[in-house]
């Protein structure tokens, strides 16, 4: 019997607490910036697009969202002619960020994805291209991995394996 | 003052109407407020235009009856409890002269109406067709069977007191002293028993949204589901009423005007009956008939002695 006042007279103190509800849309709440959202495609500080089309985002992803077709310029660079992600079909799991080689894509704490048409939920790669490095800053996959410098050979490093013979076709 | 019982009729309805519709805004604003939450205040100012578009929503559902069901009396259900409870509005005394029908035997008229209003729920749960709703309804019928008996026998101790059962004259009898302190047993077992009677938590057995899909009212749909909604929420006001007209002194207060005191009593209780639902879970069955028949009844037995022989040995 006691403790059922005391449960009343509990419940009641609870009209002097604070509310804890976030009014969403007149209110944001808090996101870190590693909240899995909205999907960019990054640059390097350099001002060059950072994907090299390794096609290593869309075998990762679970719901097969991604789509790309790698293409090469005038000097051999890849890059991804069309890069297409169907927000529709996104799960937000992350793993393409954490498959790709370059930083190129990135989740960002964007969430307000909504759209009347489904269509729309389609992102292009203009939409999804973005002028800064993202969440990386000051990091450009060419000035690391794979480069040749003055007494190092490619593949001669510590550490490193050497470069991949393309024409064999052999793991 | 209004007198007219026409004036009176049509004042008490509409009052009481709009009041048990606004309760519903109030009872989610005040569930929100002690969850730590705030409830619906996006319609209109603080939310308060949520109910009239509850109520659009209510009556453009589809009203639909289904096959299995017994029509006449699945349509008549719903009925009973709106009538029964304004029924017994008619002999609640809202201030002087603000009484519908000043009948001597008004609180024995509230007590038989609020018997018959079960009705409405055990017909309901009968005709439905459906196991848990005929489970609600047998539930129903047992708590009022055991919460009735030691309700009307909790209320005899002021009826001793005051020597009346015109509520009128009750609550001019108060006006020295409100019978909770004399009464005060008499007081705590008639809001448990009026818990029960108003079919409310921890008592809501036959409802048991937990356990019994939604009790009686499974198969309801639109307006006749609007119906046992704002019934149960004009049972929780009548009540209120009832323990603000026997125990609190009704309208008797200083200063206030008698309308705002009562106003006032009915309120705090309505609060109080949403804090009951706020703060404590549903007795099991088996608890809730041990605690009628075990503990309630005996204690309420005991009060009336009590009081009548103290009544007795002042005479
Ligand atoms: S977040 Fe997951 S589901 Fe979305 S594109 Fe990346 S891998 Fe696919
Ligand atoms: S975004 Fe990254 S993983 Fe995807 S193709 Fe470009 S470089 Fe490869």
């Amino acid at each position: 019997m006691l403790s059922v006042i005391r449960t009343i007279w509990n419940v009641f103190l609870h009209s002097f607490r604070r509310r804890v509800t976030i009014q969403y849309p007149d209110e944001k709440p808090y996101l870190t910036p590693r909240t899995r959202g909205r999907i960019i495609l990054s640059r390097d500080p350099d001002g060059g697009e950072r994907c090299v089309a390794c096609h290593l985002c869309s075998a990762v992803c679970p719901v097969d969202c991604i789509a790309l077709q790698a293409t090469e310029d005038e000097n051999g660079r890849r890059y991804p002619e069309f890069f297409r992600i169907n927000f529709s079909r996104c799960i937000f799991c992350g793993l393409c960020e954490d498959a790709c080689p370059t930083y190129a894509i990135q989740l960002t704490p964007d969430f307000e994805m909504s759209e009347h048409n489904r269509q729309n939920l389609v992102y292009e790669k203009q939409d999804l291209l973005i002028s800064g490095p993202g969440k990386y800053t000051g990091y450009n996959f060419w000035r690391v991995s794979g480069v040749q410098i003055e007494g190092k050979d490619k593949g001669e490093a510590e550490n490193e394996a050497p470069p991949t013979d393309v024409y064999r076709l052999t793991p | 003052m209004i007198s007219h019982p026409i004036a009176s009729i049509i004042g008490i309805l509409i009052v009481a109407l709009s009041l048990s519709a606004f309760l519903i805004w109030v009872e989610r604003r005040l569930l929100a407020l002690w969850q730590d939450r705030y409830g619906p205040n996006r319609v209109g100012p603080f939310g308060l235009l949520q109910v009239l578009a509850d109520m659009i929503k209510i009556f453009t559902k589809e009203d639909w009856i289904p096959p299995f069901a017994d029509k006449p009396v699945f349509v008549i259900a719903p009925a009973i409890i709106m009538v029964t409870v304004l029924m017994s509005f008619a002999v609640l005394p809202v201030a002087p002269g603000i009484i519908v029908s000043d009948l001597n035997i008004g609180l024995l008229f509230f007590l038989g109406m609020s018997s018959l209003g079960v009705y409405s729920i055990v017909l309901a749960g009968w005709a439905s067709g459906n196991k848990y709703s005929l489970l609600g309804g047998l539930r129903a019928a047992a708590q009022m069977i055991s919460y009735e008996v030691f309700m009307g026998l909790s209320l005899m101790g002021v009826v001793l007191l005051a020597g009346t059962f015109n509520l009128t004259r009750i609550v001019e009898a108060q006006r020295g002293l409100w019978y909770v302190v004399p009464q005060f047993l008499g007081f705590v077992l008639f809001l448990i028993a009026g818990v029960a009677e108003a079919r409310r938590l921890p008592f809501d057995l036959p409802e048991a949204e937990a356990e019994l899909v939604a009790g009686f009212h499974s198969e309801y749909s639109g307006m006749k589901f609007g119906m046992f909604f704002v019934g149960e929420y004009l049972g929780i006001t009548l009540i209120s009423s009832m323990i603000a007209v026997l125990f609190l002194g009704g309208w008797n207060g200083p200063w206030l005007p008698p309308l705002a005191w009562f106003l006032i009593k009915v309120f705090a209780f309505l609060c109080f009956f949403i804090l009951l639902r706020a703060s404590l879970p549903r007795l099991r069955f088996d608890q809730l008939m041990s605690l009628g028949w075990k503990v309630m009844f005996p204690l309420a037995l005991a009060n009336l002695l009590v009081t009548g022989a103290i009544v007795l040995a002042k005479k």
